[in-house]
């Protein structure tokens, strides 16, 4: 089994946001860049079937060169190899199209993906990378077994969860559950050194016109400060949330 | 030519974001001149959209419908599309809404915007505001194709009455056996429960609490406010609290109304998952905590005193 799983270079949780050149550009200065989180409850339940259903494992970006530190952390992780489009990820049906070029070529049965990027938060490329290669797709999904050519999966729904079957070629968007926080696993010096010489291939993306366009940032009006109430005075909280704020 | 909405209905009944996005479409219909046209799947009365401005109802009754199946409602979604002209299709943010949305998008050929908080700026070019980085930034985004897909993010627009005289067609889709591809075994759920995907009001509980046998009043804050009980990450991965609880950035987003967070100091993950909510109340011993910059009001207090006050005073107020 061919196993692709895509990630996300994204700006930590904790990084500052800001923009550059008229508010067009997200400014990457000082700020820390990681698997997707998302991806990475992925990328970790891959590395379950590498190892226990000698399963191999590709990871793929689609980026410039600044984004391979986060596929040859992919790599550390357990991944064999890396494939990196050169090209910047502008669009959600651009990635998707480039992705698709990727999995036709390389022959995978199976494509894992993060229900969203914690960056753009479009949560559109595993959805429509399916579609262009039609695959069946899971999205949301927390929970995976695969048993030959069928799989068997669930997904969160609304104030539940959903058991699903589909066969192998699949495209699974993951979340927590997938695997659990606990399991993610954090590099070790030995999986940091062979990670170094593991294949990562450059290619040249497919030419595509995207079909929408980043045109500027903004970011929420600066918030006031907190109203603090006294402890001992909660009538005033059910006062304010239902005077002022009017939510009760 | 046409703008085109999804509105989702459960077992037959359709929840808050089937309305605000019918609100929604009747708005940017309205802005480019053209008429908006809205879907329901297996809706027991499609009659009640008219009260958001749904002029026109398309409605398709089918048994294999009858579950959610993202690659057949999609097609369905296409289909109808197709036959009303449409050039913007306007779906939800919700669990269901997220999955089909992309394929629709595929399908039709179309430029995608999803979570947009406001109507489009502009149509010509047609540019939305999204929401990006995780709440803590916005996108202006053109979309450059003929058709558009626009997802709009839960209580975000709102709801808006807007009384018409409406009218329901309905429409036979062809649905193909390769749509069933991904076939639903079974399915769980809770009943009888607010889901936090459907609540106005939140009330969520961290590690201030303590311990698990202390969730008594936590359980008893929300069925007075008829919210629902969320919980923070740490309290999921204690399990004091059943992961599908846990809100913030690896768990549920949350966009309530009324978010409470007791015991939660607000680290920037949690945060994350939770700042669109419109209004948020925090109650914690530590006035340092780092949820005071990100909460509307606040209660520096510890919250076995202060819940307990909330309830009693809340009673009688809800009774008043």
């Amino acid at each position: 089994m061919k196993i692709l799983v895509c990630i996300s270079h994204v700006p930590d949780t904790t990084s500052k946001i800001n923009f550059t050149d008229n508010d067009t550009v997200f400014d990457t200065n000082g700020v820390q860049f990681v698997i997707n989180p998302y991806d990475e409850f992925s990328l970790t339940r891959a590395m379950w079937f590498k190892e226990k259903q000698g399963a191999t494992v590709t990871v793929v970006s689609v980026g410039n060169a600044t984004t391979e530190p986060t596929l040859r952390k992919a790599l550390a992780i357990g991944a064999d190899d890396a494939v990196r489009v050169n090209a910047e990820a502008t669009d959600g049906l651009f990635v998707a199209k480039q992705l698709a070029e990727v999995v036709k070529n390389g022959g995978y049965d199976l494509v894992l993906a993060g229900r969203e990027s914690i960056d753009y938060n479009g949560g559109m490329v595993p959805g429509m990378l399916a579609s262009l290669l039609d695959f069946n797709f899971v999205n949301g999904c927390i929970g995976m077994e695969i048993d030959g050519n069928s799989v068997t999966l669930s997904r969160e729904i609304d104030g539940g969860n959903e058991q699903l079957s589909a066969d192998l070629p699949l495209v699974v968007a993951g979340q927590k559950g997938l695997v659990e926080e606990k399991d993610l696993r954090i590099p070790n010096m030995r999986g940091i050194m062979m990670a170094r010489k593991k294949p990562l291939a450059v290619l040249d993306p497919v030419d595509i016109t995207a079909a929408t366009s980043a045109q500027s940032f903004e970011k929420p009006a600066p918030k006031g400060a907190v109203k603090l109430v006294d402890a001992d005075s909660v009538d005033e909280l059910i006062n304010l949330l239902h005077n002022e704020a009017k939510v009760i | 030519m046409s703008v085109l909405v999804f509105a989702d209905s459960s077992e037959g009944k359709f929840k808050k974001p089937a309305f605000e996005v019918v609100s929604y479409g009747q708005k940017v219909a309205e802005s480019i001149g053209s008429n908006v046209v809205v879907l329901t799947i297996n809706a027991a009365d499609s009659s009640e959209l008219y009260a958001y401005g749904a002029e026109k109802v398309v409605s398709v009754s089918n048994d294999s419908l009858k579950t959610f199946n993202a690659k057949a409602y999609a097609s369905v979604v296409q289909q109808v599309a197709k036959a009303e002209n449409a050039t913007v299709v306007v779906i939800d943010s919700s669990i269901n809404g997220l999955y089909l949305a992309p394929m629709v998008a595929v399908g039709l050929e179309a430029g995608y915007a999803s979570n947009v908080v406001e109507l489009p700026s502009e149509t010509a070019p047609f540019t939305v505001k999204r929401k990006a980085f995780s709440n803590k930034a916005f996108n202006n985004t053109t979309i450059t194709t003929d058709v558009k897909v626009v997802g709009v993010a839960k209580n975000s627009y709102g709801v808006h009455e807007n009384e018409v005289a409406g009218t329901t067609e309905s429409f036979e889709p062809t649905i193909s056996d390769a749509d069933f591809g991904v076939t639903s075994v079974s399915i769980e759920k809770a009943s009888g429960t607010i889901t936090i995907a459907d609540a106005d009001i939140v009330v969520s509980a961290g590690r201030g609490l303590k311990g698990p046998e202390n969730w008594g009043m936590i359980e008893e804050l929300a069925t007075v406010l008829g919210a629902a009980t969320a919980c923070s990450k740490p309290v999921s991965d204690l399990g004091w609290r059943p992961h599908n609880e846990h809100v913030g950035q690896t768990g549920k987003p949350v966009a309530a109304n009324l978010y409470i967070a007791i015991g939660i100091s607000g680290a920037i993950q949690h945060l994350a998952g939770i700042n669109a909510s419109k209004v948020k109340v925090v109650i914690n011993t530590d006035p340092e905590a780092p949820f005071f910059k990100a909460a509307d009001y606040g209660i520096v207090g510890d919250a076995f005193e202060v819940v307990p006050k909330l309830i009693e005073k809340l009673k009688a107020f809800k009774q008043a």
